[in-house]
Order: C-alpha cells, then sequence, then structure tokens
C-alpha cells in the first residue's frame, strides 16, 4: 500500500513550502515510520523529533497530523494523503520541529 | 561546496561552566545529577533529546531487583550470588557487590520519593524472574515500571538546587588536557550553535548500544555514543562483544504505543505458548539438559533465542520471520484482571489475545560490556567517570533479569558522589585548546556530495543484526569488519550538513562517527572470542572454553582499536 505525505517545510522565518513524498507501507505501521523510511529512501534532510520510536514514552513526535495536534508514533499510515505540518502554538525550529524543552531545560 | 562558516552560520561558541557534567539524562544520568547536587556540586545534566525522556530507563516495562526481603525474606549476598551464576564466569565481582548492595538503599529511597512501587498487604510486591532464587523483583503496575522511575526522578529534579539542565545537546568529544578530562564539546541541535563545557569532572551516562540492531528495544538515541566518547578520550571498553538479546520482541502485527518486550510479564503471569508455522509447541526440542537450559519450563533468554532462530531457518518461522505467541488457551477474563487496560491498549492495536496468537522474534536488549571502571565509577582518565548501562562488566556475559535499572540507580548514585567528592578537592582545568580539534570538526562541516547518511545508518543496522547479531561465525564477523571499514570510507573523514538549525544530515554523521567505532569494537571483540559464552554464541565455537574466563579490554590509539585480556576483578577484600 502507498500513503502521499504531504509536509510543511522551511526554517524559522522562511517562507513555509510544502512538499509531497510516496511512501510504501504494511497496515498498522505508524506515521513515525513512514518518516523515518522516507528519511532513508528519499530526503534524509527532513526535520522531526523522536526519540523511543514505538513506545509513546518520549512523547517528542508531537506534530499536526490532518489537522490535529497528536504523535506520530501512534496515528497510522493510511492509503491517500496525510498532512503533517509543525505545532501551530510552538517557536518552529525546521520542518516538523518545534521548540518544546521546557523553558528551563534551554540553553 | 560551501563552508557552514561562508554560510553564514553563527559559530559563536556558547561556554558554560560547572563541577560536574553528565551527559544522558536516563535513570543513571539524572540520579548521578541528583546525588552530585546533594553533595553539594554544580552540575550541568545534558541530554540530546528532552531530559528524562531519551534512554532506555523510561522504556522499560518490568522489573527492578533487589533484596528488599519485603515479602520473603533476602540478602544482598542472594542477589549477588545469582547475579555472577548468570554472568557465566565474567562479571567484576566488585562491581557486581555493589550493584546488590547498594540496590535496596536506593529503591527504598525512590520508595520515599513516591515512584509507586506495587504493593500487597502494605508490602511492596517482588515478583520471581528467572534466574533469582527467589521473589526479588519490585515494579510498578501495570507495565509502568520505567515511566514511573524516569518521572519521579524528573519530579526530584525540579524541586532541588544545583543543577542546570540542558535538553537538545549533542556532547561529541570529551575535552582532554594533560590526561585529564576538563569538559566536553557539544552541537545544540535547536540552534546549531557549538557549546564548551568546563567541568571538573564528567560522566557519561548514555546507556547501551543496542540502537546498533535493527530490531531494538530502546531508544533511538543509544547508538553507543558515550563508548566512542570514552575511547577517544583514552579510557578502555569491556567485553564488548556481549550483547543480549530478549527472545520474545513483539514482532507482528505492527504494535505501537507500547515497549516491544512487554511479552515478558504476560509469560509471567499468564505461561503463553511459544508456537512455529506448523501451530506446534517446540520449546521442548531445545531443553534437552546441557548449558543453555535451567531445566525449567521457561527457557532462558540465550536459549530462547536460539530456539527461535533455528526453528525459522529450518522454514519453520512465521510469517514475520519469528515464532508465534499463543494466549489463547487462556480465559478471557483472567487475562483482563492480569494486565487491566493494556488489554485496551492492544485492543486499540487490533490484537485480541483471546483469539490470535502474535509473532515475535528476539531483538536487541542491552549491552552487557561497555565503559571500565572502578569501584568508583572512574575510568582510568582522571576526571572521567561512567555510570548506568555505559559501565561494563557488573553482568558479565549475561544479565540477570531485573538488574538494569537497580544498576542505573545504584551506579548513578555512586558515580554522582564520587565526582562530588573529586570536583570539591579540585579547580576547573579548562583549556580553550583541548576543545579545538572538536571545534574544527564542527566547523568542517559541509553541504557536500555525501551518501544518504540515514541509509548508511539503516545498512549499518542490516550489517550488525546479521552478522554480529546472537548468533556469530568467523565469516560473518569478518565481513561484518569489512562492511564497517566500508561505510567509515562512505561517511568521509568531515561532517555534511544541509541546515543550519536541527539538522538531522549534521547528526547523522556524527552519529556515525560514534556508531561505527562502537561496531567495530564489537565486532572485533565477537571474532576474537572463539567460544560461546552468555550473550555471545559462536556457531563455529559452540561451546564455553575455561581458557577463555577472561575479559577481553578494548583501547583505542593511533586511530586504532587494540585488544586485551585480563582477568575478571575478584571480590572487594581483594582487589
Amino acid at each position: 500500500m502507498k500513503a502521499t505525505l504531504t509536509i510543511q517545510r522551511g526554517a524559522l522565518g522562511e517562507i513555509p513550502r510544502v512538499e509531497s513524498f510516496d511512501v510504501g507501507f504494511e497496515p498498522g505501521q505508524s506515521v513515525l515510520d513512514g518518516l523515518r523510511a522516507l528519511r532513508s529512501q528519499a530526503d534524509p534532510t527532513l526535520a522531526f523529533r523522536f526519540s523511543c520510536i514505538n513506545a509513546n514514552a518520549c512523547k517528542e513526535c508531537m506534530m499536526l497530523i490532518d489537522g490535529k495536534v497528536d504523535y506520530a508514533c501512534t496515528v497510522r499510515l493510511k492509503e491517500g494523503v496525510t498532512t503533517l505540518a509543525p505545532l501551530p502554538k510552538k517557536t518552529l525550529v525546521r520542518d516538523l520541529v518545534t521548540e518544546i524543552a521546557p523553558p528551563d531545560e534551554r540553553l | 561546496m560551501r563552508s557552514a562558516a561562508e554560510k553564514n552560520i553563527t559559530l559563536d561558541t556558547t561556554h558554560i561552566e560547572s563541577d560536574v557534567l553528565v551527559i544522558g539524562a536516563g535513570g543513571a544520568g539524572m540520579y548521578a545529577a541528583l546525588e552530585a547536587a546533594r553533595a553539594g556540586a554544580s552540575v550541568v545534566l545534558a541530554d540530546r533529546s528532552l531530559i528524562g525522556r531519551g534512554g532506555a530507563t523510561v522504556m522499560a516495562q518490568m522489573t527492578v531487583a533487589a533484596a528488599l526481603g519485603e515479602q520473603t525474606p533476602d540478602r544482598w549476598e542472594h542477589h549477588l550470588s545469582d547475579t555472577l551464576v548468570a554472568g557465566r564466569g565474567l562479571c567484576d565481582e566488585r562491581l557486581a557487590a555493589l550493584l546488590c548492595e547498594d540496590g535496596p538503599r536506593r529503591l527504598r529511597e525512590m520508595d520515599d520519593w513516591k515512584v509507586g512501587w506495587a504493593r500487597e498487604g502494605g508490602r511492596i510486591k517482588q515478583a520471581h524472574a528467572p534466574g533469582h532464587d527467589r521473589p526479588r523483583c519490585a515494579y510498578v503496575d501495570f507495565l509502568s515500571t520505567g515511566p514511573a522511575v524516569s518521572r519521579t526522578l524528573r519530579s526530584r529534579l525540579n524541586v532541588v538546587d544545583g543543577v542546570r539542565r540542558i535538553g537538545e545537546l549533542l556532547i561529541f568529544d570529551i575535552a582532554v588536557h594533560n590526561g585529564e578530562a576538563c569538559g566536553a564539546t557539544a552541537l545544540h541541535l535547536t540552534t546549531g550553535r557549538p557549546v564548551t563545557i568546563a567541568a571538573k569532572v564528567v560522566i557519561i551516562a548514555t546507556g547501551g548500544l543496542t540502537g546498533l540492531y535493527r530490531r531494538n528495544s530502546a531508544s533511538c538515541n543509544m547508538g553507543g555514543d558515550g563508548y566512542a566518547l570514552a575511547l577517544r578520550a583514552g579510557a578502555e571498553l569491556i567485553d564488548m562483544e556481549f550483547v543480549q538479546f530478549f527472545p520474545i520482541g513483539h514482532l507482528a502485527p505492527r504494535l505501537v504505543g507500547m515497549d516491544p518486550i512487554m511479552w515478558d510479564p504476560f509469560r509471567y503471569k499468564l505461561g503463553g505458548k511459544l508456537l512455529n508455522a506448523d501451530m506446534r509447541e517446540f520449546e521442548e526440542d531445545y531443553t534437552t539438559p546441557d548449558s543453555r537450559s535451567d531445566g525449567r519450563y521457561v527457557l532462558t533468554r540465550d536459549l530462547a533465542t536460539y530456539a527461535i532462530t533455528k526453528e525459522v531457518e529450518a522454514g519453520r518461522g512465521s510469517p514475520a520471520g519469528g515464532a508465534y505467541l499463543s494466549f489463547q488457551h487462556v480465559p478471557e477474563a483472567e487475562i483482563r484482571s492480569a494486565f487491566g487496560p493494556v488489554v485496551d491498549r492492544l485492543a486499540a492495536n487490533g490484537i485480541d489475545l483471546a483469539r490470535q496468537p502474535i509473532e515475535v522474534a528476539p531483538i536487541a536488549h542491552y549491552h552487557m560490556g561497555g565503559i571500565r571502571v572502578a569501584e568508583t565509577m572512574q575510568t582510568r582518565v582522571p576526571g572521567l567517570y561512567a555510570c548506568g548501562e555505559a559501565v561494563g562488566g557488573a553482568n558479565g556475559a549475561n544479565r540477570l533479569s531485573g538488574n538494569a535499572i537497580t544498576e542505573a540507580l545504584v551506579f548513578g548514585a555512586c558515580a554522582g558522589r564520587a565526582a562530588a567528592q573529586s570536583a570539591s578537592q579540585g579547580l576547573l582545568s579548562w583549556r580553550p585548546e583541548a576543545a579545538h580539534s572538536a571545534l574544527d570538526l564542527l566547523r568542517s562541516a559541509k553541504d557536500r556530495d555525501a551518501p544518504n547518511l540515514a541509509a548508511v545508518v539503516v545498512e549499518l543496522k542490516k550489517v550488525m543484526s546479521e552478522m554480529v547479531g546472537p548468533f556469530r561465525t568467523g565469516e560473518n564477523l569478518r565481513a561484518a569488519a569489512q562492511a564497517i571499514e566500508r561505510l567509515k570510507a562512505e561517511i568521509g573523514e568531515l561532517p555534511v550538513s544541509s541546515a543550519e538549525k536541527f539538522d538531522p544530515v549534521l547528526i547523522d554523521w556524527l552519529d556515525l562517527r560514534n556508531m561505527l567505532l562502537v561496531a567495530q569494537s564489537v565486532t572485533l571483540s565477537a571474532l576474537a572470542r572463539t567460544e560461546s559464552r552468555g550473550g555471545h554464541q559462536r556457531e563455529d565455537y559452540p561451546m564455553s572454553d575455561d581458557n577463555w574466563t577472561v575479559n577481553q579490554i578494548a583501547g583505542f590509539s593511533s586511530e586504532k582499536i587494540h585488544l586485551g585480556r585480563s582477568i575478571p576483578s575478584g571480590d572487594r577484600t581483594v582487589a
């Protein structure tokens, strides 16, 4: 099966651009699985956060998925288009990465 | 080709000073920071991820071993005896004794800090895990031990003075001056700025190396970077060939929101049958009385890994390439009462244990080897310490279940105390020139033609999984060593960059520089050890050999890994 990930890209201060990628998947795979495959197969410059991969323990992969705030590690890939964007209420860093560290844990 | 400077990347280096720098904010790092601060030191606690969110501790779902004697009388010496048996002759007895003796104190402190150990009749409940002579393993229901331990330590860090927490800080070099560690150099991921940190003592708490394998139960940041930092700083590694594979890691259907090693507690509580493609139980086919079996129904981890691997090789594997694990014989109500809300999380993944088997296969779980330290957690480099899974030796050739979080807490506390004491006696010996070569490396990052480094990471994991996995041969190990050399040449000696802030290409390059060195140390150590023991199984040398009751020590000089041998350290009175 094939999913199309339509991703808002760019760094803070740049005009956001939208890029689409097709990625093959098996039922049950997560959006994070798709993003990781996309980096090794198509575009290694795509920036997104994650740490624990599976367990929904680190809570780092939060983003806007089809307009809703959710975890990329728990939302499943689906056939057709899935739109991904950075969290709207956090300061953008780049692509899907936003400033989510607690203020007293920043440099 | 443009250099970073030409792209106007801000290269203003941020400089920070503290008594103690702790690298890695998992269970061990957080405990080290708390203990060092309690002893009066100023501490910087750094992590490449968010504080207390990455690493292995937060992923752990089951047990923590300590001789609390809450429900069954126990003494730490019994725990030590079990740990040494599991370690098959290779434990550093001083470290193992420290783990077992101090474990109860740490678990009680966590209890005071309201971690929420499961209780029964007011007493802490202790499960009986394989390899222990009695119930000894505390836990937090349901499958919440690791997250509860992480949350508790994060909460403590919020209320103590003296610890500055800095996330998103990728430390890639230890600064050494006159043979002593004096700080470190880092890339701050979200700003892209170089950072130097001056410290009287540096503690490496970066966990293990299971991220080198395709299927593993750790966070993505566990590619063994702390081992590479230690090697390049002049410290030694010990027993790098001993990787523990967990036999029944989740394989299929795709399961999200859960730790892949979660089926172990299910088997403790409910049994569960391992079946091959013919839906036939096969565990007993492998329980002939030999050194790999403990003779009980539940196979030890190494034997179960062997059994599943052999069934797959014989063409009797499940569709995804593992074995079936079935709980269909267990009444639905019993499954519900044992695992409560977890049953709903499984249902959300389309899994109904009463009606269907799931598929499992061996998964890289823990690394027994690591940085060689003395009883104070100091490496042979003055000012450089290590703690947690990053330390090698305490668990010998095979780790007893439940010892990993205990080790994180005990060794973390020990390193934090020793570091604070050492820091109270010394001055900062920081010299800017100790960071020059690391800063130069970062500044040389270029947006140049290079292979897709994310694909190189995938390829390295494939090499390690297929050739340096649970079952090894000389031929495969030599092929792996060659593949690693080829990948080293492919990534080149200078970093690749693609952007100013949060640059995943530069992160991959810095990671690969470390991962390839660490993968090489595992492969060469495995090639040299011509016997089978614990987590290291050679199909061309299937028996254990008394001549190999020695630790292998790896050092690094002139850009090469050098291996030596050493008799395991005996008990503390002899040491």
